[in-house]
């Protein structure tokens, strides 16, 4: 059997590259160890929040699946920050597992171009430093031309618990045990992390009088664009706030040392932005409380995540724990908490295609690249998934810049730092991210979607017809005056605004920060979609901080623009410091402005190497 | 940075000793070549031996050789210090020498410049050590070292440390929106913490520019007409026979400079060819430059004689000059007034003879009142020294005046911290350390997150 792309994985990165291939017609088979696992979560049940939801914005923009999926299967809906800028507001949705797991595998199999097989990968096929095909654990080989691997927390698993350590999945799943291997062979660095998750105990038998109720948004909200769906906004089930308690804390001091990570039973490097319970205790010490969210995991069972209290304890100690907390005294924990290590690999052995520099036609994508979340790994499946395809034909891959979007953020960073700890996406990893909001998305990135192939026309339509609305609604604001009539300025009084002296047009007016858009749309003839006014009031309010974004952005892309030709010979670049020879190697910048980012390229290294490049290009 | 480096460390020519300095790997095994004594590869690091430079089986000099292995040293790399005798002849003997047995000579701040690239010392540091190497007076030298011990640099940290606190905090108000321990960032927070940065950065930028004078000096135009007197008043100042003084009017054609140090402060004369209407070819070329030099200076020393009528040419000088500091030396008082201008209408003014030095006193210290030299003794010198620190002190100054008017138009925090982030980078620049991942550690290490 032959195939043009493999993808070993059904997770989220797993399921966004294999829809990706199939979707652009090339034939994909996705492997997986259990099809009752596609699109699993092991972990939060939730999808979204800062940076992550903006992140899901952009997949759908390219014609991904991960927001079409949420908007069908979310328990609550949540814009946070609301109160902040407009560039920092972030979608969150508390997910049914289950409902997702099961749209997700349905769409994965109407998909005509993708089978899906129920395995376990042992070993690539490798040929030429290039790759053929996979080899099954019975020994069974599939061809391909492409394979990408998603593999997540499966590459050598192993499941810790107190002192207790077993070669496990997620949640008791059987681990790849000898792809890791056969990975290291092909010559990749391989590196050990460490996630975990909190326990997961029944719905009746908590407490609820004593927690402190979160429900979802009044308003409605969808992750993908174009969704005129509506739902019961008062049908959304509500997470719960409770806090540890002093008792919590000395059982978790006391203990410490059973923990599988104080005792020193981890190898692998963990999440900083994740601790456990007991890293917070002891990091954070003069905290006599941490928050605990109460989260639903689904509507068809009973199980309630406790968001805030991971930890490696051995199952009596966090029967102790639990029973600690208010409401939870006669708690029935369901599943126990455990901290997970797996391997991945070295992620700056990736080009920006998200391609392997050891083997060509070799992509991996997730966890295995070192990153943490959900949709972390659906930002490269995707890209993965297109790049794979777009190599078949013969085309340029889609590298999204840092200034396009998240995506490329986090590339740009796992290709060019390389990561420590697991990588999770903060809005404060974006540099330019005025520029990378959540409304936005569609404008930063649906033209990629439309030209890759994954974003059908008539979405497209939709699209422009926005466009065409937001172009509208600036002329309209331009050219309509308001002038120094009585009304008006009695009109502005009562909106706590100066008087009007001159004749002013709306669009100058919306720039006074205590005008709202509705104060102004009764001199607007037209009615315009609530979309529509977002951007056009968020272009004009934050106009200066806009420019200087952009000015930051034209500043960067002026190195972006200064490519290094990948035959580049780092030891014939003369004055380069040794540190900057041994960083330029390894990572192979594909621009001026990607070497600058370089931990260890200094700017004296940079000035050798533009040197170097000009007399060159001059020769 | 992979070969040997080698320089003359010390003034050629003057002190009883000379040092030759070398640094790269593979230094000490070069001198040892030549090196008639122990065997500089086997003694223990930072010794002095004894010993003879020899090359073809001449003996070149008697020296002690310091040999300092990496990383212990100035350069992090191997260093090797050849103190020889001084005199010019010996010390290029022995620095052609290693030059020939495969050391590149050094180029000017070479050796500073590896120990910023490997990481010893920061921008700042490596600005001072320039400076130090360039200071022409001892006070100059002072603010150098002073800063090589990282004074401004720690101030400058301490500012980056609280903005970057500070962004932590709004960052994790953005990425963690229900983390109750992080106390969410106001507007007015904001402005706290920066009003007061805002005040000591400008303290120190109008500090730093107003003594940029101890390290340049102050630099003084002396303008008058022909032959008044101009070079007998700067050879006085200067105490030797500089100028070429004759009676024929345009002798001095020359821009002459000469120096000295008044309170610790170098006082550097530009002495001009008198400013008239000439035909005059070369002494045309030489008027232009007057006229030039007079807008680079920072003072100006107008010569009138009291024994002659004010000319056109020397009113419209006085033109030229009034909106800058100026003296007005009335020079040849011990002859007849025939000056025909009311000397009180003028500023600073000094009479002065052509034979006396009383005048000349007088004339430094109305240059030590106009610059408060006298002030210059304390020892405050939080400074910056150089013009690029200059520049980005005040371009941070003015990314704080956007924050202001953030603060002002009660703009979202997420947005007032872009520009904090950018004055953070900006006082990044001035140390000359920009490490990326720097606030992501600082909000993980501020605050207790996670699931």
């Amino acid at each position: 059997m032959n195939y043009d792309v493999i993808v070993v994985g059904g997770g989220h990165a797993g399921c966004e590259a294999c829809l990706a291939t199939s979707r652009l017609k090339k034939k994909t088979l996705l492997v997986t160890g259990n099809k009752e696992n596609i699109a699993d979560m092991p972990c939060n049940p939730s999808i979204g929040g800062p940076a992550k939801g903006i992140i899901v914005r952009e997949i759908d923009a390219l014609g991904g699946e991960m927001g079409k999926n949420i908007d069908k299967s979310f328990l609550q809906m949540k814009m946070l920050n609301t109160k902040k800028g407009p560039a920092v507001r972030a979608l969150r949705a508390q997910a049914d597992k289950v409902v997702y797991q099961k749209e997700m595998l349905n769409t994965l199999e109407k998909e005509e171009n993708l089978d899906i097989l129920e395995s376990m990968v042992a070993d690539l096929l490798v040929e030429d430093g290039k790759i053929k095909g996979i080899v099954l654990e019975n020994g069974q080989k599939i061809f391909s031309s492409t394979v990408i691997i998603t593999t997540g927390t499966y590459l050598k698993g192993t499941i810790l618990c107190g002192s207790h350590k077993i070669s496990s999945g997620p949640h008791g799943e059987k681990p790849s045990l000898y792809l890791s291997d056969s990975l290291k062979k092909l010559g990749f660095t391989m590196k050990r992390l460490k996630t975990g998750t909190p326990p997961r105990i029944k719905k009746d038998s908590i407490d609820y009088s004593r927690a402190v109720i979160q429900p979802g948004d009044e308003e409605m909200y969808h992750f993908s664009f174009f969704n005129q769906s509506s739902y019961d906004v008062d049908k959304q089930i509500p997470c719960y706030l409770i806090y540890t308690t002093e008792k919590t804390h000395d059982i978790i001091r006391k203990n410490l040392n059973k923990s599988s990570m104080y005792g020193g039973y981890v190898e692998g490097v963990g999440p900083r932005y994740c601790p456990s319970i007991e890293d917070k205790i002891v990091k954070f010490a003069d905290k006599d409380r941490h928050q605990i969210f109460l989260e639903p995991e689904s509507i068809y069972y009973d199980d309630i995540y406790i968001q805030g209290f991971s930890t490696s304890m051995p199952h009596d100690v966090q029967e102790q724990m639990v029973h600690s907390l208010p409401g939870l005294e006669k708690a029935e924990i369901v599943k126990y908490a455990y901290a997970i290590e797996y391997d991945a690999i070295d992620s700056k052995q990736l080009k920006p295609s998200l391609e392997t520099k050891l083997v060509e036609n070799l992509y991996t994508a997730g966890q295995i690249n070192g990153t943490s979340g959900y949709e972390e790994a659906a930002g490269q499946g995707i890209i993965a998934g297109i790049n794979a395809s777009r190599k078949l034909d013969g085309l340029e891959p889609i590298i999204l810049g840092r200034n396009e979007a998240y995506i490329g953020v986090l590339i740009d960073d796992l290709v060019t730092k390389g990561v420590i700890d697991p990588y999770r996406l903060l809005t404060s990893r974006a540099e330019y991210r005025l520029l990378l909001r959540h409304d936005n998305a569609d404008i930063r990135l649906m033209k990629y979607g439309k030209e890759v192939g994954l974003v059908h026309d008539d979405i497209y339509c939709l699209f422009q017809e926005k466009l065409r609305n937001i172009e509208r609604l600036n002329h309209i604001l331009k050219n309509v005056k308001l002038n120094p009539t009585e009304e008006v300025n009695r009109y502005l009084s009562s909106l706590d605004s100066a008087h009007l002296y001159d004749g002013i047009s709306l669009y100058d007016l919306l720039k006074r920060p205590e005008i709202k858009y509705d104060n102004i749309k009764r001199y607007v003839e037209e009615d315009f979609d609530i979309d529509v006014i977002e951007q056009v009031v968020i272009n004009i309010k934050y106009d200066g901080y806009i420019a200087k974004a952009n000015k930051e952005v034209s500043k960067m892309l002026e190195y972006e623009k200064i490519k290094i030709n990948d035959c580049i010979d780092y030891d014939k670049v003369s004055n380069l410091a040794k540190e900057a020879v041994q960083k330029l190697k390894e990572i192979r910048p594909i621009s001026i402005g990607q070497a600058l980012r370089i931990s260890g390229v200094n700017p004296s290294d940079i000035s050798m190497l533009l040197l170097y490049l000009k007399r060159n290009h001059y020769e | 940075m992979n070969d040997i480096i080698v320089a003359i460390s010390t003034a050629l020519g003057k002190g009883a000793i000379s040092i030759v300095r070398l640094s790269g790997k593979g230094c000490i095994e070069l001198v040892n070549s030549c090196f008639k004594g122990k065997d500089l590869t086997k003694v223990l690091s930072h010794t002095i031996n004894y010993g003879h430079i020899v090359y073809e089986n001449n003996v070149i000099d008697e020296v002690l050789v310091s040999v300092m292995r990496a990383p212990k040293t100035y350069t992090t790399e191997d260093i090797v210090e050849i103190n020889c005798h001084g005199g010019i002849a010996p010390t290029n003997k022995i620095l052609e020498v290693m030059v020939l047995l495969g050391a590149r000579l050094a180029l000017a701040g070479e050796f500073t410049k590896r120990a910023y690239l490997n990481g010893r010392i920061d921008l700042i540091k490596a600005e001072a050590v320039m400076d130090i190497i360039n200071s022409k007076t001892e006070k100059a030298r002072e603010v150098s070292v002073n800063q090589l011990e990282g004074r401004l640099s720690s101030i400058i940290r301490k500012f980056r440390q609280e903005l970057l606190e500070l962004l932590a905090n709004i960052e994790v108000n953005i990425d963690y929106p229900e983390y109750e321990d992080a106390v969410d960032v106001t507007i007015s927070t904001i402005h706290d913490r920066v009003a007061s940065m805002k005040k000591s950065l400008e303290l120190i930028v109008q500090e730093s520019l107003s003594r940029q004078i101890i390290k340049d000096g102050i630099s003084i135009a002396i303008v008058g007409k022909p032959n008044v007197g101009k070079s007998s008043i700067l050879n006085k100042l200067l105490g030797e026979d500089k100028a070429i003084v004759t009676d024929i009017a345009g002798t001095t054609r020359d821009i002459v400079e000469g120096s000295i140090t008044l309170n610790g402060v170098a006082l550097n004369f530009i002495d001009t060819a008198g400013i008239r209407d000439t035909s005059d070819v070369v002494e045309k070329v030489g008027v232009e430059k007057s006229i030039q030099q007079l807008d680079k200076a920072d003072l100006v020393l107008l010569v009138l004689n009291y024994n002659e009528r004010l000319t056109s040419e020397e009113k419209s000088l006085m033109d030229m000059i009034k909106n800058k500091k100026y003296i007005t030396v009335i020079n040849k008082c011990d002859l007849e007034k025939k000056i025909d201008v009311d000397l009180s209408s003028l500023k600073n003014v000094i009479y002065t003879d052509t034979v006396s030095v009383d005048g000349i006193e007088s004339l430094k210290n109305k240059i030590i009142e106009l610059f408060h030299l006298e002030e210059l003794e304390n020892n405050n010198y939080d400074i910056f020294t150089n013009t690029r620190q200059i520049t980005l002190a005040k371009e941070s100054l003015a990314i704080l005046e956007e924050v202001k008017r953030g603060i002002d138009l009660n703009v979202p925090v997420d947005m007032i911290a872009i520009d904090i982030n950018r004055m953070w980078t900006k006082l990044g620049e001035i140390l000359g350390e920009n490490y990326s991942d720097e606030l992501i550690d600082q909000l993980f290490s501020q605050f207790c997150l996670g699931k």
